[in-house]
């Protein structure tokens, strides 16, 4: 087989498999599935204003409730004193504590 | 006939790139994992704010908060009378959720009390990040320090669907006598109210309405909720590209030289071909799949490894940015979705620019008489 073959089988191969990404994508990243439209309504009947992404405080768990007038809740789009908040790095005792 | 010709020079390009196998191969391998980060990023960052976009697309029209001397404060439940009276105003209800600080696993908890949940004082369902935290099982207790110092118990009644934990992993689900207990506060007070309006684009005038009535409350809009993760994931996107901003430029830099400065061998390599008959074109089109060859195998290689690591690891490697100081964190997928935006944005600055600057030094070297450039 010539090189340009074997090149062209990878290329092909390659986005191939790329298409099928975006495939799947597409067809299990549906969000009119069943398990998602439960999140979905469950949100809507707490009346949930923010997600459970960061818990370690007020203005990380609540972003969008943080209030406006205090250092590192200035405001919900600042949530941050650059670079203050972002290298305080927690301590490694602290850190272990995270269950995965 | 011309697809035969390019398919030779590809031929002999391959061969080429071949002969160079070592240098070429760590050149793919660094670009490889640089479009697989950039990647990462990328698609993170995109399927968090679409997550983010449709779970609080149902969120209240309107939170009204109350602040005294800068903080939030509890809302008396009476500011909901003054608000229902503004005209275009449908609902107005009094939220009841609060933070609680767990000393024995150093970890904070959401309470809030659910509207349309039957249960009894003792009886709290928690989130399934909670309930691996604190090793909790249906009908399993958790003991908690009411505001008064008193310790009191509450039977977990259930425990939330693991689906869910990106909205709940923290929370407890608690009756409305059971919160009030545990923290004490009166039933005169909520945390703040949520408003429904009738007509969605009178919202700003009842916010205003609402800030002129009552001007201790702060108002939020569920377009500023939206806004907020908008910013919050375009931060945190923002902030790993600019730690990652020296390995890129790096990158770049390598590749420059690699695909720019083009190396004695090589010139002799163009200057030989000139001789035995080879136009200039011939070279640049050589020089062209050289450039292509690397650029898209590195860039289809390293936009699977992104797509594989976010929605199939549930991004391993970036989690720790974003867990931080967090004792709960939630277990969750995200929901697969590339748009054909993002791959052509992430083609555009990854495989473009190394196509091109691979042609303009060879365009130079190959218009130099080969004489010149065998002897040099």
């Amino acid at each position: 087989m010539r090189k340009s073959d074997r090149f062209f089988l990878f290329i092909s191969t390659a986005a191939l498999l790329l298409g099928i990404v975006l495939a799947h994508a597409h067809f299990f990243g549906r969000h009119d599935l069943p398990a998602f439209q439960t999140v979905c309504n469950l949100a809507r009947s707490l009346e949930i204003t923010d997600l459970c992404l960061a818990t370690e405080a007020i203005y990380t768990r609540h972003p969008s409730q943080a209030d406006w007038h205090i250092p590192f809740q200035a405001h919900p789009t600042s949530l941050e004193h650059f670079p203050t908040g972002a290298t305080i790095r927690p301590p490694d005792t602290w850190r272990n504590k995270n269950v995965d | 006939m011309w697809i035969e010709k390019q398919r030779h020079i590809l031929d002999f390009t391959l061969s080429s790139l071949a002969r160079r196998k070592g240098k070429n191969l760590a050149l793919i391998a660094v670009y490889v994992l640089t479009v697989s980060i950039l990647g990462s990023v990328m698609f993170y960052s995109a399927a968090m704010k679409r997550e983010a976009a449709l779970l609080l697309k149902d969120t209240p029209e309107i939170v009204v908060q109350r602040t005294v001397a800068g903080r939030h404060d509890l809302m008396p439940v009476s500011y909901g009378q003054e608000i229902v009276k503004i005209r275009g105003v449908g609902t107005v209800k009094g939220r009841l959720w609060g933070y609680y600080y767990d000393p024995t696993v150093k970890a904070n908890y959401t309470f809030m009390v659910p509207e349309g949940l039957s249960l009894t004082e003792e009886e709290i369902i928690v989130g399934r990040g909670l309930a691996r935290v604190r090793q909790l099982s249906k009908g399993s207790r958790l003991w908690c320090t009411t505001h008064d110092r008193k310790n009191v118990p509450f039977r977990v009644f259930d425990i939330l669907a693991p689906e869910s934990e990106l909205i709940s992993a923290d929370l407890i689900l608690i009756s409305e006598p059971g919160f009030r207990k545990l923290f004490g506060i009166s039933g005169q007070y909520a945390t703040d109210l949520t408003v429904k309006v009738r007509n969605p684009k009178e919202i700003l005038t009842i916010v205003a309405k609402i800030r002129q009535i009552l001007p201790d409350s702060r108002p939020i809009t569920r377009e500023e909720i939206l806004r907020t993760y908008d910013a919050v994931f375009d931060w945190r996107g923002g902030l790993v590209l600019l730690a990652l901003a020296g390995a890129v430029l790096a990158f770049l830099i390598f590749a420059w030289d690699k695909a720019g400065g083009l190396s004695a061998e090589e010139r002799r390599e163009i200057g030989i071909l000139k001789a035995i008959g080879w136009e200039t074109g011939d070279v640049l089109q050589m020089k062209f799949w050289e450039g292509l060859t690397i650029s898209l195998s590195s860039f289809l290689i390293g936009t699977l490894l992104a797509y594989l690591h976010i929605f199939f690891t549930s991004a391993a490697l970036l989690s720790p940015v974003i867990k931080g100081w967090s004792v709960i964190y939630p277990d969750f997928r995200l929901t697969p979705f590339v748009s054909g935006v993002q791959l052509a944005t992430l083609f555009f600055f990854t495989v473009i620019p190394y196509t091109v600057a691979t042609i303009v030094p060879a365009w130079r070297a190959a218009t130099i008489d080969p004489d010149t450039v065998m002897r040099t």
